[in-house]
């Protein structure tokens, strides 16, 4: 029996049949309609994350499978005091496989030793969320046709943005990825990122503006940048715009940069852009359906 | 200067840290055990300048390597046979460390599941990085 964690749990191999598996549900739907029949997911999501939770929740409907399952720990015996241990152990006597969101880290992984299901880490407190990397390099690789040889530009806050550390993690496995890093200061991608890039050789630039490098992209992940992550209103003030993606930003852009973005958004992203055919942040999500179904699939073990 | 005399029977840690014997003591456990101990504290060293020495009368397997490696591996573990050195064991960072240091993370799971162990990897030979299982947390102090 298989969980996820992590997204480096599975090889570039694995991963490699886990897209496909997606790409051929994404054309072949009706094939795959019936195909978790009789099987219940359960949701155990300690925090509130509608987006993810629906996300599982539509994959397993769109299976032919149901769900069961908890949307906050005040509805759940947490509540009451209950471990997750044995939490899990219940949940693994009504369901056939588990997603788990946590705010504390390593509470899938605890969930994982004792139960007797597959477990999914839904995110866990600021540590992993597997499910949006996979997302993320199924969207790069239906969309681009490839996981290697390009170059992508990660914008925001990649001090604090776990989708941005777990997506670079991912990305340096294959060949021929640059990454370009624009931040503030105050927000740049922690030393053990740049460290683990140095000892692998992986180019990397480091730039607090958008502009100049926009035409050097074939791909740009926006993050929000949060007010409260700056030491002080007048650095916020100056530097929020230059991380606001408009019309005027991707003229200076590539006719097939993708942007993607893990939403919600806020401001980052202007609206005025949401019809551009590079705009893939929606499209991101369909495939965060497409590859949680294969998942699904895949830990149970599911042949179609 | 200060003599201990010889054990017959048991370990002697050697060029342990200046100050640090006592922390050994208590990581050991050798508070817990019924048999003669020796600390010596700030003992002339050619190599070291200071140094602390541990000799325990007991049997060797009543050690935990692993824990002593964790602290340093860099400590020489002579045992002891009838009064003399029969032999030196090697330290070597252990893969895994359980319940000897407590994950700091107050994110970390650890810190709301009681009887969780609280285990530690070692996710970096060369640099002696340790990570907590669960949330990855670095471990930056030393013991």
């Amino acid at each position: 029996m298989r969980h996820l964690m992590n997204p480096l749990d599975f090889s570039v191999d694995e991963l490699d049949r886990l897209f496909d598996l997606a790409n051929d549900i994404e054309a072949n739907p009706d094939k795959y309609k019936n195909a978790c029949q009789g099987k219940k997911l359960a949701t155990c999501f300690y925090e509130p994350s509608t987006r993810t939770r629906l996300s599982f929740e539509a994959a397993m409907l769109n299976l032919g499978g149901s769900v069961i399952g908890f949307s906050d720990a005040a509805s759940s015996s947490a509540a009451k005091g209950e471990s997750v241990s044995d939490t899990i152990r219940v949940i693994s006597c009504f369901a056939d496989i588990c997603a788990m969101r946590h705010p504390k880290e390593g509470a899938p992984m605890v969930a994982a030793g004792k139960s007797s299901i597959p477990v999914i880490n839904a995110g866990d407190g600021g540590h992993q969320h597997p499910t949006q990397t996979l997302t993320d390099l199924l969207t790069i690789r239906s969309l681009k046709g490839r996981l290697h040889d390009f170059t992508i530009g990660l914008c925001g806050d990649l001090k604090f943005g776990r989708t941005v550390h777990s997506l670079i993690n991912a990305l340096a496995r294959y060949e021929g990825v640059k990454f370009i890093f624009i931040s503030p200061r105050e927000l740049m991608v922690p030393d053990y990122v740049t460290e683990m890039l140095n000892e692998r050789n992986i180019p990397y630039e480091e730039v607090i503006r958008l502009e100049a490098i926009m035409p050097k992209l074939d791909l740009l992940y926006m993050t929000r940048v949060q007010k409260e992550r700056f030491f002080n209103e007048e650095d916020y003030v100056r530097l929020k715009d230059f991380y606001i993606l408009d019309k005027a930003k991707m003229e200076l852009a590539g006719s097939d940069m993708l942007v993607l973005h893990p939403l919600p958004r806020v401001n980052e992203i202007s609206v005025e852009i949401d019809d551009d055919p590079r705009a893939a942040y929606f499209k991101q999500v369909q495939y965060g359906v497409y590859v949680r179904m294969a998942l699904i699939l895949t830990l149970l073990d599911i042949h179609v | 200067m200060l003599n201990v005399g010889k054990i017959e029977e048991g370990f002697v840690l050697d060029h342990i840290k200046a100050g640090k014997s006592l922390s050994i003591y208590h990581h050991l456990q050798l508070d817990k055990l019924d048999c003669t101990v020796a600390i010596i504290k700030n003992a002339r060293s050619n190599k070291m300048g200071k140094k602390d020495i541990l000799k325990v009368e007991c049997d060797i397997d009543m050690l935990n390597l692993d824990v002593l490696a964790f602290i340093d591996h860099n400590i020489t573990v002579n045992v002891i046979k009838d009064g003399e050195i029969v032999s030196k064991k090697e330290l070597m960072l252990p893969k895994e460390i359980k319940n000897v240091i407590r994950c700091k993370n107050p994110r970390c799971i650890t810190s709301i599941e009681q009887e969780l162990p609280h285990i530690f990897v070692l996710a970096d030979e060369e640099k002696e990085i340790y990570r907590c299982k669960y949330c990855e947390e670095k471990f930056t102090e030393r013991l």
